[in-house]
């Protein structure tokens, strides 16, 4: 198989999977989901780090590096917000069950 | 060429993204999802620094370093009210770091004519992911106005920028010249612009999730340039997913993307509505009234709107349900899909107060509720309790399906002010005769109703 055919398979199945995973959630976890997914786009990081890998020049250097700074505020920041929101989607809750049902 | 351990390492990673969406998908396993991606990640960036050859090594750890520590800062130390504005600033770097990829690849390395393609798409639509969320993020940041911003002739503006930018991408592609590119990069900004700036405030979280989805397929072009197929799969699920988020989103607003992309071109209503609420008759009451509302209903339901996180009251009006609830007052939450600023923001803000998850209703639950209600609460929202969208054809937010608060029986605002909500337009609901008024503070307010009620 010619190369560029391979590649396009897997960016159609990709598009295909993207698809199907998001298809039936609630609006309860969109903004999580959002961010999950703008998290994931922050792999551009190991795109920047090869460039920047391969700069010979201080001029592509530079320019590379901030490559790689956006990459990574987009990656870590990502995960890390998204982790901060479903934190308190699970850990409180039971917490907040046994408080609701004291006042009952 | 990659060694093959390594492709499967990429290829680990690259499931590893999908469960991670598919986490997401569902709050019992949302968190594990995340932190599948995250491992997903470290993995693909350790793999990469063993298999290529990366020179300038401590100069990368360095911006790495810098890069993380300022991410970390950003999402710990962000309000939740402000999660909107971050998603756009974090999903604009992505986009501006898979541009400058392209185009240093393009200016270091002989590349053939599909990459071309390839290096013209992601220069383009990186530059105008990255200045569309900077542009959102300044809406959103209230940074400069909400409203949506025309001028005359905008739309050809736009359109112009367009073509140029597909001439100068053609041109790229036949010659592979350095300049070019970066024009191309500069008109991609160019467009990103005056595409955000004619969408109105209530539409900004829908571009969000668009622009989301650009940067994805931006990310999946760069790595189709750098014959990388991690790449390709995270940046096309993101793609992928991210446009069917934002066709959800419109949805749930009642918009299709095109009307909100090009709907303050083509109506022009958007820019305001009628402005004769200032000297009309409104029925204010004090804290007192609205308790002996309150205290002596069956049941009660609650609507919360950004003002509510803006005054960080989610907290004040848990406690006020549950002495509403010690009453045998039956309290529920009506949570419109875009209440708060994204889809979804509201219940986020409200899991952080503790709120039960069970007295949390969608739209059409809790439009039957209301329907047997006695008094709905209404915390700070305005445009999705805005009975406009069903009434009047000219408004911005026409055809967006809303809280069907008019159908209580009485119906209680908590405002700060007669201030129109974010998408700029006039609530006749505050004019209604079963309508009260209880100015201020949403956190005060709540506050002195709780103390009025425990008085009762």
């Amino acid at each position: 198989m010619d190369f560029s055919v391979a590649l396009l398979t897997i960016f159609v199945l990709a598009v295909v999977v993207g698809f199907e995973v998001v298809s039936k959630v609630s609006s309860t976890l969109h903004t999580p989901l959002m961010s999950g997914a703008n998290a994931i786009h922050g792999i551009i990081l190991v795109g920047a780090v090869i460039v920047a890998g391969r700069a010979e020049s201080t001029g592509v250097l530079s320019v590379a590096l901030v490559a790689v700074v956006l990459a990574t505020v987009n990656l870590v920041g990502g995960f890390v917000v998204t982790d901060r929101m479903l934190e308190m989607f699970r850990a409180r809750r039971p917490d907040a069950r046994a408080r609701s049902e004291g006042a009952e | 060429m990659i060694p093959v351990w390594a492709q499967v390492a990429y290829l680990v990673a690259a499931v590893c993204f999908v469960l991670a969406l598919k986490g997401l998908s569902s709050p019992k396993s949302a968190r594990n999802g995340n932190l599948l991606g995250v491992l997903g990640a470290v993995l693909a960036v350790v793999v990469t620094f063993l298999v290529e050859d990366v020179g300038n090594l401590s100069w990368i750890l360095a911006a790495i370093a810098v890069g993380a520590v300022v991410g970390v800062v950003f999402a710990r130390r962000v309000a939740m009210t402000a999660m909107p504005q971050l998603v756009a600033l974090f999903n604009g770097v992505g986009g501006g770091a898979a541009a400058i990829v392209a185009l240093l690849e393009l200016s270091e390395s002989s590349v053939t004519t599909p990459s071309l393609v390839a290096v013209a798409f992601t220069a383009l639509i990186g530059s105008v992911s990255f200045a569309g969320s900077a542009v959102t993020f300044a809406k959103l940041q209230e940074l400069m106005t909400t409203r949506p911003v025309t001028f005359p002739g905008g739309q050809y503006a736009s359109f112009g920028v367009l073509a140029a930018s597909v001439a100068l991408a053609a041109a790229v592609v036949a010659t592979g010249n350095v300049p070019l590119a970066v024009l191309l990069a500069v008109a991609g900004l160019g467009f990103g612009v005056l595409l955000v700036l004619p969408v109105g405030g209530a539409d900004v979280p829908i571009v969000i999730s668009l622009l989301n989805a650009f940067t994805g397929l931006a990310v999946a072009a760069s790595g189709y340039v750098l014959d990388n197929t991690l790449l390709i799969v995270a940046g096309t699920l993101v793609g992928a997913s991210g446009t069917i988020l934002t066709r959800l989103m419109a949805q749930a607003m009642g918009r299709s993307v095109t009307s909100i992309l090009f709907g303050a071109f083509r109506g022009g209503s958007t820019a305001g509505g009628d402005a004769t609420g200032a000297d009309r008759p409104v029925r204010s009451a004090g804290p007192e009234d609205v308790a002996v509302l309150l205290g002596f209903a069956s049941r009660v339901v609650v609507v919360p709107g950004y003002g509510l996180a803006v005054a960080q009251a989610q907290h004040a009006v848990h406690d006020l349900a549950t002495l509403l609830e010690s009453r045998g007052v039956d309290v529920s939450y009506a949570i419109h899909p875009v209440a708060g600023r994204m889809p979804g923001h509201m219940n986020v803000l409200l899991a952080e107060a503790n709120v039960p998850y069970e007295q949390l209703r969608e739209m059409d639950t809790a439009n039957l509720e209301l329907r047997t209600a006695d008094v709905a609460l209404v915390v700070g929202a305005n445009d999705v309790v805005n009975p406009a969208a069903r009434t009047s054809p000219g408004a911005p937010i026409y055809g967006m399906p809303i809280l069907d608060v008019d159908q209580a029986k009485a119906v209680v605002f908590l405002k700060r002010s007669m201030r129109p909500g974010f998408a700029g337009i006039e609530n006749e609901l505050l004019y209604d005769p079963r309508t009260t008024l209880l100015f201020g503070d949403a956190k005060e307010s709540l506050t002195k109703l709780a103390s009025a009620i425990k008085n009762l």
